[in-house]
């Protein structure tokens, strides 16, 4: 494949030093944030509510939501249990219990978490929390992948989905724009029994205690929200259980980033170790081919050298009895020719021998 | 090569109107029909999703099942050249090949879910969430997609006959290997980690702290079942195209990828097990919804997992290809449970999300894409046969 060792080094180290850049882990380090200082937040007393919906009406009219279809004066749409949407930031919902007369009226919006789920969850940084407690959302950034809406435990991110071009997440700001002008919130300025107290975060957390401890038998002892999933923004007192209301118990008190902060620390390091394996796993790959390929070679060669000594041994044996053979016709040729010179010289002896016989 | 373009020039003669082309071409045009009224009148013109259910079949099925299914890709070239496994060498460029266009198909369904697709690439060049597990997912997608398509283009400029340019991408095969092996771990682990962050909406049998590890794990099986299920399609369908040593390697590449399948299915079940005593969600399996996920690991894992062992301890082929279009099957079934089954199970059913026929739809038209893109370019361009120029260097 043409690739040397000093390339595959190379290529290693570049990897590592792009695996140190992104710092993603830290980003999401689940550090408990218990909010921005002095950050501010709402105090919803659910037993002062009557559910005069005065707070949607001032919720549609500060953010200039379209009219609904009914008007905010009609209360028969309490009827119903209405979940937030697009068009409307805050609703209140009535729940009738059998065992007592009177109803119980909620108000739900935006939580806006000390550390929001949708905001470590947005993939452009649409959502964020801001100084003075908002999560406040950002249009001009969002893809519209909805994301934050699947990370929301309390379902209240809205999506414009009869949009074509321009759909936005819609959600409660807290109005934090006002806040900056000292105004109050629309829902807490509207609100005509101070069931919306608005203020100071851990001042809130002091007056709901101070509530339950001078009310006995009036509340139930937890303020909802002081530490639901690492802790929101806006705080609730209720005569009943939470979850009696629609509201879920079993968020737990982890912060929604902490989920998400193990599997995130893990990718500079996956891509790091990943280099190192994938590539220690190809090295050994290869050398192992090349050591099969080696040994191959090995008894290739060793098989030939065998082959060729053999070969010569053959062929010094051949050669000598080739030699042999000729000594032999040497010798045989020699032979045959001293046998006849022999031969031929008793030949000549003997007649001699006969001639002087004769003569004695 | 006189052959193949010889049957090509056939193939051109031959009537347009087959039935797959008639099937194929209607699925287009409805689709187009649906996409101009997606684009003009927005998701709630053509989709369920509502204000409890943000995603819906097309995150469900064309993002989860579709990057899963396109695991082939990394786990096929991974096995042949950081392994070195040189017998899978004829499985490389289909696995490529449709793992390319998985991916660039799951990032076209992406633009029809979205709410503003021409901010895609915002996460990556203008804003950059880093907290977000959809910002490791979008990384993963764009840079996975990149490498695909140079992992792919040797096969196009063979085609093309431009042979330096070949030449020059060829000897990145390892790096790029190496990479898209990283980012493929990194992306399917994810598309598990997105559903980290709701642990208050999602099942407890299918919520886990392991959730990454148990997508990366399944997407292994799902890419190896995923290479002999397509397999077995070209067999059918474009058996004419396949070369010698494709066909010749071609039933090893399924006995092994059967075998490893299984084998990883297995260590897939005891690692559920061991996510379940973790949360101990042991009694969870009492309830209906218990009976559902042992469905899933039963009948969609431990029995694939089961036959794909018998099928390759007795080399029967049959047996392995119905089993590895069972597995896929299991995977888009437990894919389609994370994100739309389990996912709100607390909801009253009234408010639950069932897809329109107008999103299946979508769905339809975007499978079909890919399959024409297939077939288009595994009729002309060498996927499954080695172009001859090359064969030598195939070698390398």
């Amino acid at each position: 494949m043409g690739i040397t060792r000093r390339q595959l080094f190379g290529w290693m180290a570049a990897a590592g030093a792009g695996a140190l850049a992104p710092g993603v882990a830290k980003a999401a380090a689940g550090k408990h944030f218990s909010g921005y200082p002095e950050s501010f937040g709402v105090l919803h007393d659910i037993t002062h509510c009557i559910g005069c919906r005065k707070c949607e009406a001032a919720c549609n009219e500060v953010n200039d939501l379209p009219d609904p279809d009914t008007p905010f004066d009609d209360l028969k749409v309490l009827q119903d249990k209405r979940p937030l949407s697009a068009t409307a930031y805050t609703v209140v919902n009535r729940y009738q219990f059998e065992s007592a007369s009177e109803p119980v009226y909620v108000k739900t919006q935006c939580n806006h978490c000390l550390e929001p789920a949708c905001a470590s969850a947005c993939f452009v940084k649409a959502l964020r929390k801001d100084e003075t407690g908002a999560v406040v959302y950002d249009a001009s950034l969002c893809v519209g992948c909805r994301y934050c809406m699947i990370a929301c435990p309390f379902q209240v991110p809205a999506y414009e989905y009869d949009k074509a071009f321009t759909p936005r997440v819609m959600k409660c700001t807290l109005c934090y724009s006002r806040i900056r002008e000292g105004k109050l919130p629309g829902c807490v300025a509207a609100c005509p029994k101070e069931a919306l107290t608005f203020g100071r975060r851990d001042d809130l957390i002091k007056e709901a205690q101070r509530r339950i401890n001078r009310n006995p038998g009036q509340y139930v002892d937890h303020i909802y929200g002081r530490f639901e999933m690492g802790g929101t923004s806006w705080l609730y007192l209720s005569p009943r259980s939470f979850s009696s209301l629609g509201m879920r118990e079993d968020l737990g008190v982890k912060a929604a980033p902490e989920y998400t902060s193990g599997a995130l620390a893990v990718v500079p390091m996956a891509v790091t170790a990943g280099v190192v394996l994938l590539t220690g796993i190809y090295a050994i790959a290869r050398r192992r081919e090349q050591i099969a390929e080696d040994e191959r070679q090995a008894a290739v060669a060793q098989t030939r050298a065998r082959a060729e000594e053999e070969m010569k041994q053959k062929l010094t044996e051949q050669k000598k009895a080739a030699d042999k053979e000729r000594e032999a016709i040497v010798n045989r040729e020699v032979e045959k020719a001293l046998k006849e010179a022999e031969q031929e010289r008793a030949a000549d002896k003997p007649a001699a021998d006969d001639d002087s016989g004769k003569e004695t | 090569m006189q052959q193949i373009s010889a049957s090509l020039k056939n193939a051109a003669k031959t009537s347009v109107w087959t039935p797959f082309n008639i099937v194929a071409g209607i699925i287009i045009a409805v689709g187009l029909v649906l996409t101009v009224i997606r684009f003009t009148g927005g998701l709630g013109a053509v989709t369920n999703l509502d204000h409890h259910t943000p995603w819906g079949l097309w995150i469900g099925f064309d993002l989860l099942c579709g990057v899963a299914l396109a695991a082939g890709g990394y786990m096929t070239s991974a096995a042949c050249y950081i392994f070195g496994l040189k017998r899978f060498h004829a499985a490389v460029r289909p696995a490529i090949l449709t793992a390319f266009l998985g991916y660039a198909l799951v990032v076209l369904a992406l633009h029809y879910d979205v709410g503003r697709p021409w901010r895609l690439p915002y996460p990556i060049f203008y804003s950059q969430g880093t907290s977000s597990l959809l910002f490791e997912v979008a990384l993963c997608v764009f840079l996975y997609l990149t490498v695909l398509f140079v992992e792919f283009t040797p096969a196009a400029l063979e085609w093309l006959g431009l042979k330096r340019a070949r030449n020059l991408v060829v000897r990145l095969v390892l790096v790029l290997t190496i990479f898209g092996v990283i980012l493929s771990t990194l992306h399917q682990s994810s598309l598990g980690a997105l559903y980290l962050i709701a642990p208050s909406k999602l099942h407890p049998l299918w919520y886990s702290s392991y959730l990454a590890l148990f997508f990366f794990v399944s997407s292994m099986f799902a890419g190896l079942s995923m290479v002999i299920f397509e397999s077995t399609l070209s067999h059918r369908f474009l058996h004419h195209k396949m070369d010698e040593h494709h066909l010749e390697q071609s039933h090893g590449v399924a006995i092994s990828f059967a075998r490893a399948a299984s084998f990883i299915m297995m260590g897939y079940l005891f690692m559920q097990m061991i996510g379940l005593a973790a949360d101990n969600d042991w009694h969870h399996l009492t309830t209906g919804w218990g009976a559902w996920y042992l469905l899933e690991m039963i009948g969609f894992v431990a029995l694939p997992a089961f036959f794909f062992a018998l099928g390759s301890r007795e080399r029967n082929l049959r047996l392995i290809r119905w089993t590895a279009l069972w597995a896929v099957l299991g995977i888009v079934f437990n894919r389609l449970n994370v994100s739309l089954v389990a996912f709100n199970w607390q909801l009253p059913a009234d408010q639950r999300y069932f897809p329109s026929w107008m999103e299946v739809g979508i769905t339809l038209f975007i499978v079909t894409l890919g399959v024409v893109a297939y077939r288009f370019i595994a009729t002309r361009m060498p996927i499954l046969y080695e172009h001859p120029d090359y064969r030598e260097q195939q070698e390398e």
